[in-house]
Parts: structure tokens; sequence; C-alpha cells
């Protein structure tokens, strides 16, 4: 564990987590989950299927309500403020989900100029600009006419980031980027996090099971484990650790017969949650 | 023991999910009509485009049924009234089930399988493909973006397929009218006037508004509560047929029965 990044005070890191714990129906899905992400840093979640690492994610964007513990950001109490501030927040992050959830009843530019059609009173020619602005940042030029069923499985992700850098947040969450994307188009996708990261200084939280990526675009890294925290530090510190169970997520070894029939059987439902 | 409470169960989860719909549609009418003063006017644009699939797209189908209806009134009506030798009550037979009744709940059925359905999916879709989520880390609520546009488009809409309807029944009635039983065109037209009360028309629009806010809600939350995965919208839209079917009974029940109690008859 990071000992100086937990015992930050919430109020100078972009997000902090303390003691968060996540519940669907009876089953707790998150532990007891504490971390910081500093402003500017770029953080991965790793995990496998069925970690909690999406749970976190949507926890962190207020989709899910904790059933106990805090999620501060910028300072706040997520579970204390007014719909009022939660909206200022929610207009200074972004979120990129992992389909990417474009509109489909919606032109590529309609959906990247929609954040600004609802929450700024700029004129239409002004949001012309800042959507092919925000189309360019993303390499989708051009395409502002274009439907999102048009649009091929990498282009629909980049569309989504431009939709999501749309009022140009302070904190960006991305689900799976490079999920269901061929080697190169990932790669692209990894590009522009940088690109990202580096001219916009923002902070980035990733949620992914690709290694590859994670070792390019995190400063440091989190590894989620049946919803508990196995590991949290810099590539380096993740990739000299001797925990049996990042060594066996890093290298990835299969897992081991199952031992117990309990274990079988929660492994069973557990899979069975995450696809149903 | 257990079968009571059973009925507590499936009453209370009843009286749980019309307060859902109470709830919903509140918000949502609230975005319409109290969103202008605070400077979050409702999507005027797509109440309209709503309105143009919800009601004008709905026109032919509509007016093929009612008309049918309407025929198949006269001819039931016209077997008994033979009998009494009261061939000119058919006009009023006609105009009073359509108006009071026939062309409220027909509208209602016709709009339920095109447009409730319709919304459930639409609504479904977007449930499982997290476009509903991305509007909340928008901070646009969904309500507002999706759910508001309906209802104004539907409640707008109703009344007038309503009106439509009734036209389409009566000519209806009225083509047994001419053909089968002495009535000139004029002088059906003129009876069915006659016979009609301002009341028996306002009841039945009315009641198709409250349908139309019924439609909307029950396809919008069973659209909005959609599980994951794909067989889950096809469950939602299932759903919201049924249970709007039954709602627009008990709520043309209700409306009549206050309608009944309160009027002089």
């Amino acid at each position: 564990m990071d000992k100086e990044n937990a015992n930050a005070s919430p109020s100078t890191a972009a997000i902090s987590v303390r003691d968060l714990r996540v519940s669907y129906g009876e089953r707790e899905i998150l532990h007891g989950i504490n971390f910081d992400v500093t402003r500017g840093e770029t953080l991965v979640i790793l995990g496998g299927s069925g970690s909690g690492k999406s749970t976190l994610l949507r926890t962190l964007v207020g989709l899910e309500k904790p059933t106990s513990g805090q999620v501060w950001i910028q300072g706040k109490n997520m579970a204390a403020i007014s719909e009022a501030e939660l909206h200022e927040i929610r207009k200074k992050t972004g979120m990129s989900f992992q389909g990417g959830a474009l509109f489909g009843s919606m032109t590529v530019g309609e959906n990247v100029a929609l954040p600004l059609r609802e929450h700024t009173q700029l004129e239409d020619s002004t949001i012309g600009i800042m959507l092919r602005l925000k189309l360019e940042q993303v390499g989708l030029a051009g395409f502002e006419y274009h439907m999102p069923s048009q649009l091929s499985g990498g282009m629909k992700k980049r569309a989504a980031v431009a939709r999501a850098l749309a009022m140009d947040p302070e904190i960006l969450f991305f689900d799976e980027p490079s999920a269901g994307l061929d080697p190169i188009i990932a790669a692209g996708i990894d590009q522009l996090i940088l690109v990202l990261k580096k001219a916009f200084r923002m902070t980035i939280i990733v949620v992914t099971h690709e290694l590859a990526s994670a070792y390019l675009i995190a400063d440091r890294m989190v590894l989620i484990d049946k919803g508990n925290i196995v590991a949290i530090g810099t590539i380096e510190e993740m990739r000299s650790s001797v925990q049996p169970r990042v060594r066996q997520f890093l290298d990835r070894v299969p897992e081991p017969d199952i031992e117990g029939e309990l274990d079988y059987l929660q492994t069973l439902t557990e899979e069975y949650r995450w696809h149903r | 023991m257990e079968f009571f409470s059973q009925i507590g169960a499936g009453v209370t989860n009843g009286l749980a999910y019309i307060g859902s719909l109470a709830s919903l549609g509140g918000r949502a009418l609230y975005y319409g009509f109290a969103g202008p003063f605070q400077g979050k006017p409702p999507r005027l644009g797509s109440a309209t485009s709503q309105a143009m699939e919800v009601g004008v797209r709905a026109l032919p189908i509509l007016s093929l049924i009612t008309f049918f209806i309407g025929l198949i009134l006269a001819l039931q009506s016209a077997n008994e009234l033979a009998k009494l030798g009261a061939m000119n009550l058919v006009a009023k037979a006609v105009a009073l089930s359509m108006t009071r009744e026939l062309g409220p709940l027909i509208t209602a059925i016709v709009v339920i399988g095109r447009s409730g359905s319709a919304f459930a999916a639409e609504i479904g879709t977007m449930k499982i493909t997290e476009e509903i989520d991305a509007l909340e880390t928008m901070a646009i609520s969904p309500i507002h973006f999706l759910v508001t546009p309906k209802f104004l488009a539907m409640i707008v809409m109703l009344p007038c397929l309503t009106i439509w309807a009734n036209t389409m029944g009566i000519l209806g009635g009225a083509l047994f009218g001419v053909t089968q039983a002495d009535f000139t065109f004029g002088r059906y037209i003129q009876t069915t006037i006659e016979s009609l009360y301002l009341r028996d028309i306002t009841s039945g629009l009315i009641k198709s508004v409250m349908f139309g806010a019924t439609i909307t809600a029950v396809g919008c939350l069973e659209g909005l509560s959609t599980g994951t995965g794909a067989e889950q919208v096809g469950r939602s839209t299932t759903r919201a047929v049924v249970m709007s079917i039954l709602l627009v009974v008990v709520v043309d029940l209700v409306f009549t029965g206050v309608f009944f109690f309160t009027g002089n008859r």
C-alpha cells in the first residue's frame, strides 16, 4: 500500500476512496476499498472478470451507491452533496463507456455536442467549432455527420472519448478502453490516453484487464481481486512484487484447479452474476 | 396463512408499482411544465418527433380499426333494435359507444401496441448499452431527456387520435345506416349530432389523456427497469404491453365510475 497517498487528506487528492463497500442485494462486491488518486495522475485499475473493478468504477462515477464508506471527488463527499453539486462535479468529469454508449438516434456530432447544448449557453456556431475540435483531438475529423452505427468499434470508442472530453473535464474515466478491439486500434486508444494525460494534465482512471496497455499508460496501478485491493503501486513496484496473487496476474498464470466445492460454487455464481 | 400472505405481498407489489408509475409520471410532468420557469425547457423538438411517431403514423391503422369497430357496433345493435322496430336508434348507439368508451379504449390499445412497446424497447436498449448511464454521468436527467418528451407527445396526441377514432367509428356506423337502414348520410350524421351531449365526448377525451399518461409511464418504467442482456429488453417490452392494457382498463373503470356517479344522467 502506498503509505503517503493513503494518508493524503481527501481535500487535496482528485479522488479519495475510504473503506468503500458496495453490495448488489445481499452479496457484497467490494469489501472495503481505500486509495487516493492525485491530480494529474493516471491510475489503472486491474482485475480479472468478476473482480469488482467495473463496480468500483461505476461507484466512482456515482452510478452505484456504496453501502458504506465514502468516495471523495475533488474534496467533496459524493454521498453527502446536493443534486446541484453532484451535477457540477459530473460536468467536470467525463466517462468513456465500454461499448461507447453513443446515442444511436443522433449523429456523432450531435452526440459530442450534447453536453455542451445541455449545460452551456453557447451559440450553435461555437458549439460546432468545439465539437469539430474534439473530434479532431480523437482523430475523427470529418465524421460529425455519420451515425454511430456507421462507425467501427474503435471509432465508436474514439467518438465516446470526444463526448467525454466535450466539457473539458478535469477527471476522465475509461471503462475497458481496449476491450474488443484489435491490437493496432487498441494501441491507438492507448496513444490517445497518453496524449490526453500529457497535453491536458487530466486525472485519468482506467479500468482494464489488458496488461500491455496498463504498463504503457499507468502512473500507478491497483490490482483488485474478489472485491479487495491486492496491491497498489507504481509499475516498478508491481513488477517487483512478490505477492502470489500479483505475480499470478502479471505473469498470466492460469487459475489452479479449484480447491473446494464452496470456492467452485462461488466462482460459478460470480460468473453468472457478471454475465447475466 | 401462506395464501393470505401471498395476497398481501401481491397487493403491496401492485401498490408499489403504481407508486413508481406515479412518481415517474410526476417527475416527467414536473420537467415538462415547471422546467420552462427554471431555465430548463422540455425538449420540444424531440416531443414533436415523438408526437409524429405516436400520433400521425398511427392514423392509417387506427382509422381502419375504428371504422370496422363502428360498423360492427352498428351491426350488433341493429340486431336487437330491428326487433323493437327502432332502427333509427342505431346512430345513437354507435355514437354513444364510440365517444364514451370504444373510441378512447381502441385508440389506447392501438397506441400501446405501436408506441408503449416501442418506448419500453427503446429505453430498455439504451439501458443495456449503458446510454442511460452515459446520460447520468453527463449530468443530464434521463427523465428530462427521454421521458418528458414522450409524456408531452402522448397526452397531446391521444385525445387527438381519439377524436379521429370517434369520427371514423361513426363513419363506419354510417356505412351500415346508409346501406341497410333507410338513413341518408346527412340524416345519419344529423341523428348522431342530436344524440350526443358534449359531456359524452369530453368524458372520453379526459379518459384518453389519462390513458396516454398511463401508457407512457408503464412503457418508460419498464424500459428503465430493464436488467442486463438482450432478452431482458424483450421481457420489458412484453411486460409494458400487458401492464399497459391492464392499467388502461383499470383507469377506464375508475373514470367511468367517477363520471357515472357524478353525472346528471
